[in-house]
């Protein structure tokens, strides 16, 4: 069993294997690819939380003050897409699933290690394709791209825009085929389907969704940027084409999307709260089936976005009872994370405060969406702040959390040192604080009827406004504080022995940080994922582990 | 593959008993490679469905709402033309087969000649593709400022006209289908002068001539969604 130390720090890995800029931007090395998107989300993310910060600021007031009407419009646009492509899809698959899925199945490296630095590059370029557009006058469309908008009226930089996520889009779809085919033949010798972790259940059903469903993006993207440079009527009503068209084949991918960014979210959280109860995951097959469920569902119920938009009333029926059917997989899940927890040696970690934190967040980002997929009330709040809140519980509540929760609990195998612990359990609570202070009055708002998309409103909306601006304000500092304290760690923090949290799993395995090829000899397994019991036996006479 | 035996000697340990210098170091067994690589271009080729599927999509969509008006604009393509181009995509994707079938009998001289003829009949493909291109420009049929489709009578529907904004968006699928199949295609013969040169240098053998499977398999998608786009587009209404 693990923990050997190795404090020495001169042991040969990853990180200190090759120094210089050559070795990072050239290596194959699919921790050190890691390591680039953690460092490039990151930029993106900040400049997904300003536009944020601009526009919580311009809502502080009632009156239209702080931008123009037309800035407004590309703040939350650039806000939404920088945020959904340029960070929450890539975030834990690209960081986390890029570190881990490899070392997890017992392999040297992913697959293809070249594609995997081919699809950082083209994250790169479609980056600063995004930058430019927003430096040369950005775009105002939504994050939606709707036509005939987009494509006829719109005079800002749509077609920049446009092939910045066209771009962006392969890097995704290339992760996705790596993380397919090294789960199927790189698994070390005894490593079966039923004993991965569920972690590489959810990548692997995220895998799926981000081959199938990014390429519709990309074509549909495509047409739009056609349409527009050339007016050949494929969505324009005027020339014959059908705009309900660009919506389906928008969502088709669009809402796929949102289990890219939630599935990977549930694989950390699921992991975290085995570790952190000392018990075997309830019900592993239901976990590891639900996980495809969702994403096989997830393809089947994108019109409930377009209720209001003018499909047939027998459709809409359809995607309305669908999309209650994902609720199934989802509640699959939940029920047994609690069932985990029940009767659990449970302790108060930092990951576990934000595993709890996703728990919360999600059930409720997951049961208004119950709410959302009923026609009548969809109709109601359609296009109100309530929508606003409800994705933002599940991307932000759901998925950032499990980002945040999982780069603390693989931060000591991904740097080699420790976090201050006090800290990041103090950040855990300030972001949980901070987010429902941000986002719980937005489901009142939209609920009482603020529309979004607005940057004025009447002032009897103006308290829940104020109120939302200033959980963004604390919601801001908890997402800089680990920020903060993750950097300092790697200079300051102290060394991390190869398993911290006495975790189960082939990545804890092998020292922390990893020798480059994962493992110092090929790892033979011969357990079951989550086998607490085995672990924590033996240990009761030893020293307790140093957390 | 210039960094494999670089790889391959740092790992000489591990793999004292393999020689292949194209075995990289990630990987067990050649077996395990070309199962990856093989896996890997099954995927990549689902992702190409998914893509050539939105505009498929489209063109179902629009066809059923305008089929006299696609009718009448699918007339308007060279179905002769057409036709032949399907019949050199057809060969190509024998020779392809020939190449592959001689590289596993270590018949370098057929491998050779088989992934030329491939690329020629590629090539062919392109240069009549240009010629309709060529064509739909001369009679304004490409969509934009320029295009014009008037008076054009709807095959079965004598004295009804075609309604020239959808007739537009028929040539608007056109264009963006055909014309991302080409690109396919050109892509296709850059792989292919990439295989050329690797036969060229021996580097095929009957146990491994893994770039030359999934670099076929990769030709025969390309061949087949132009299986698909031939009767779609050229064949609306062709039977009256």
């Amino acid at each position: 069993m693990p923990t050997a130390d190795n404090s020495q720090g001169e042991r040969p890995n990853y990180l200190n294997k090759e120094y210089g800029v050559g070795s990072w931007l050239l290596t194959t090395d699919h921790k050190r690819i890691a390591l680039l998107y953690l460092i490039s989300i990151t930029f993106f993310f900040f400049i997904g939380g300003f536009f944020a910060l601009l526009i919580r600021l311009e809502l502080l007031t009632p009156a239209g003050d702080l931008v123009q009407a037309d800035t407004y419009n590309k703040l939350f646009t650039q806000h939404g897409q920088v945020m959904v492509f340029f960070f929450l899809i890539p975030s834990i698959p690209a960081v986390l699933g890029n570190f881990l899925v490899p070392m997890m199945v017992g392999a040297k490296d992913l697959a293809f290690p070249r594609v995997n630095l081919l699809s950082w590059y083209l994250y790169i370029i479609g980056g600063i394709m995004m930058l430019h557009c927003l430096l040369t006058g950005g775009v105002d469309t939504g994050w939606t791209f709707y036509t005939p908008f987009s494509t006829a009226f719109s005079n800002t930089k749509v077609i920049e825009a446009g092939l910045a996520i066209f771009v962006a889009g392969f890097s995704s779809i290339l992760t996705g085929l790596n993380f397919i085919v090294t789960i199927h033949r790189m698994r070390a010798p005894g490593m079966t389907w039923s004993r991965l972790p569920l972690f590489i259940w959810a990548h692997y059903a995220t895998s799926i969704i981000q081959i199938l469903g990014t390429p519709v993006i990309a074509i549909t993207l495509v047409l739009v940027l056609a349409e527009r440079a050339l007016h050949l009527g494929i969505f324009d009503p005027k020339l014959g084409g059908d705009p309900l068209l660009f919506q389906h084949l928008f969502w088709f991918y669009s809402h796929p999307a949102v289990y890219i960014m939630i599935l990977p979210s549930m694989g950390v959280v699921t992991e975290i709260i085995a570790c952190f109860s000392r018990k075997r995951i309830f019900g592993y097959s239901f976990v590891a089936l639900s996980s495809i469920a969702i994403a096989v569902f997830g393809f089947l119920v994108w019109a409930h976005h377009m209720f209001v938009a003018g499909i047939s009333v027998y459709a809409a029926l359809v995607f309305s009872i669908l999309s209650y059917a994902v609720a199934v997989p989802s509640a699959v899940k939940v029920f047994n994370w609690t069932a985990t927890l029940y009767k659990g040696s449970i302790h108060y970690d930092a990951p576990m405060l934000y595993a709890f934190g996703f728990l919360g967040l999600f059930t409720m980002g997951g049961l208004t969406g119950l709410f959302l997929a009923a026609l009548g009330v969809n109709v109601h709040v359609h296009d109100t702040y309530f929508v606003i809140a409800h994705f933002h519980y599940i991307m932000v509540g759901g998925a950032v959390m499990g980002y945040l929760g999982g780069m603390h609990f693989w931060w000591p195998k991904i740097s080699g040192k420790l976090y201050p612990e006090g800290w990041a359990r103090l950040a855990a609570l300030i972001v949980f604080i901070g987010f429902n202070l941000t986002f719980f009055p937005q489901f009142i708002l939209g609920y009482v009827g603020m529309p979004r998309r607005y940057y004025q409103y009447p002032p009897e909306y103006q308290v829940l406004n104020v109120l939302s601006t200033a959980g963004a304000t604390i919601l801001g500092v908890g997402y800089l504080l680990p920020m903060i304290y993750f950097l300092w760690s790697m200079r300051y923090g102290k060394p991390a022995p190869a398993n911290p949290w006495n975790a189960a799993g082939l990545e804890w395995q092998t020292p922390s940080p990893p020798p480059t090829f994962n493992f110092d000899e090929e790892p033979v397994v011969t357990w079951e994922a989550y086998n607490y019991d085995e672990l924590d036996a033996p240990r009761k006479e030893e020293v307790p582990v140093a957390r | 593959m210039p960094d494999s035996s670089t790889a391959a000697a740092v790992h000489g340990e591990a793999h004292a008993e393999t020689h292949n210098p194209a075995l990289l170091h990630h990987f067990a067994t050649e077996e395990q490679q070309r199962d990856a690589s093989n896996l890997g271009m099954w995927i990549f080729l689902a992702t190409e469905v998914m893509f050539f599927g939105g505009l498929f999509c489209a063109y179902l969509i629009y066809r059923l709402k305008y089929f006299g008006d696609f009718a009448a604009a699918s007339t308007s393509i060279d179905a002769a033309l057409g036709g032949t181009n399907t019949a050199v995509l057809i060969c190509s994707s024998l020779t392809v087969v020939i190449a592959i079938w001689a590289a596993q009998r270590s018949r370098r001289a057929l491998m050779i000649a088989m992934l030329v003829l491939t690329m020629l009949f590629g090539l062919t493909f392109l240069g009549i593709k240009g010629v309709e291109y060529r064509d739909k420009f001369v009679e304004h049929h490409v969509p934009g400022s320029s295009f014009s489709f008037e008076h054009e009578e709807i095959p079965g529907h004598p004295g009804e006209y075609a309604n020239p904004q959808h007739a537009q968006i028929f040539f608007a699928l056109y264009f963006i289908m055909t014309g991302l199949h080409a690109l396919h295609m050109v892509v296709g013969l850059g792989i292919f002068t990439w295989l050329l040169w690797m036969a060229w240098k021996g580097r095929f053998t009957p146990d491994y001539h893994t770039p030359l499977e999934i670099g076929g398999l990769y030709w025969h998608f390309v061949d087949i969604i132009w299986i698909y786009l031939f009767p779609l587009l050229y064949l609306i209404d062709r039977h009256r």
